[in-house]
């Protein structure tokens, strides 16, 4: 099977490459259009293992507790991981990395002045299970502030990172929270063309899927590339 | 034909602060790393190569903030995709580590694949700026042979070539920049 089987990247639904209101995309992409190939082999995706990962690194409110609990509103974000056919993706990595509840990064780099919590770390992973489902706990992450414009604050987000079923079949992005007042103001937000696939990225508030006296809970799905099935397939 | 009733979920970027998530170890987070810059899991009796870069944007900057990923075949042209096998052909690393922001990955160098295509790394790079990530690949200088026969190298305009062949700079060490924007830009694919 060659890699054309896989659905190309859908340049509707992704930023362009270059969008200016993002200033440095201006200086770090590409001028020349992508250059499509033909026949390209099929080339598989790294495979991991729930038995390489603790229970503790999907929950962020307990991976670095020194002493105390972590500051801020416990958080439950699941969702499922599907691709463009609907199936759903097992045993797919899925990393997170976040600010804290005051919006602060613990990198280095971080100049923000704003707390840091000793007892938070704001890095996650977890597995799919069989039926693509995945769930962190976490603290609600605070906004912001960037030096891209006068004024600039990034809406509240979790950063993801995921792996799909192939090497093409990779996805870095961002999860919002419903009802943040900062969407509009947000070029990194804004960059995607299509309004309705902006919405995709904010995770929905679930009152079914929040655990009584304990956490609110968002939902978030994720939809990957397909593969359209072919007959040898099993 | 196509029936997709689901639609891409958008990409976004890296951004600056993906260090003590994906890449913990390398830059001494306190944290985990299921993949780091060493593909060098148990000894083998095969050629040991290092590859170093550095991710430059078009005004010629080295970015220290930017990712790469690398996923390649072992040295008898296989893809090992186990994490519990004694060759995972899977490597990442972060470019803010070094003072001249090099990634620097350690591994064997990848045996020519079935089906016409040279020795080569599959590569994927990411950064602040960047709202998606990139595909590229890089091939060896000193495979000329089968680089002329590599049915994707002949895909692609002869005076662009050259963009997707790192030079070998020493013994069993070899040197690939990828260039985001201008003159030198690498070439990128639409994969
Ligand atoms: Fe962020």
């Amino acid at each position: 099977m060659t890699n054309n089987a896989w659905n190309k990247r859908d340049w509707y639904n992704h930023p362009n490459l270059i969008y200016p209101d993002y200033k440095s995309t201006v200086f770090r992409n590409p001028k020349n259009s992508l250059i499509k190939l033909e026949n390209l082999p099929e080339i598989p995706s790294p495979s991991f293992e729930k038995t390489s990962m603790r229970s503790i690194d999907s929950d962020l409110t307990l991976n670095a507790k020194k002493n105390y609990d972590p500051i801020g509103e416990r958080i439950i974000v699941l969702g499922k991981v599907k691709d463009e056919f609907g199936r759903p993706v097992p045993d797919c990595l899925i990393e997170i990395w976040q600010a804290n509840s005051a919006g602060r990064y613990v990198h280095r780099e971080e100049i923000h002045d704003a707390p840091l919590d000793p007892n938070f770390l704001g890095a996650g992973m977890t597995l799919t299970d069989k039926n693509g489902d995945y769930k962190f706990t976490t603290i609600k992450p605070g906004s912001y502030p960037w030096d891209n414009h006068h004024n600039a604050w990034r809406p509240a987000h979790i950063h993801f990172s995921i792996f799909g079923r192939a090497f093409v079949d990779r996805l870095v992005t961002q999860m919002y929270f419903e009802g943040d007042p900062l969407f509009k103001y947000d070029p990194i937000f804004n960059s995607i063309p299509d309004k309705k696939a902006k919405d995709r990225l904010i995770a929905k508030f679930s009152i079914d899927q929040t655990i009584p006296e304990f956490a609110h809970a968002y939902i978030f799905n994720i939809v990957l590339r397909g593969r359209e099935a072919t007959p040898m397939e099993a | 034909m196509k029936k997709n009733s689901f639609l891409q979920t958008s990409s976004q970027t890296v951004g600056p602060f993906f260090a003590y998530g994906l890449t913990a170890e390398q830059y001494q987070y306190d944290f985990p790393s299921l993949v780091t810059g060493s593909l060098i899991k148990t000894e083998m009796n095969e050629e040991r190569i290092s590859i170093k870069g550095r991710v430059i944007d078009g005004k010629g900057v080295p970015l220290n903030d930017a990712m790469i990923e690398i996923l390649q075949a072992d040295p008898q042209g296989l893809y090992r995709t186990d994490p519990n096998g004694d060759f995972f052909g899977f490597g990442r690393m972060g470019t803010g580590t070094e003072k001249t922001n090099t990634f620097n990955f350690e591994t064997y160098k990848p045996g020519k694949i079935n089906k016409g295509l040279a020795p080569h790394i599959n590569i994927i790079v990411f950064a602040r700026g960047m709202l998606n990530h990139l595909f590229t690949r890089m091939y060896f200088s000193d495979e000329k042979e089968e680089n002329d026969k590599d049915l994707i190298l002949n895909q692609i305009g002869a005076s662009l070539r050259s963009r997707l062949i790192a030079n070998k700079v020493g013994d069993g060490d070899y040197h690939f920049d990828i260039f985001l924007q201008g003159e030198k830009e690498t070439v990128f694919f639409d994969i």
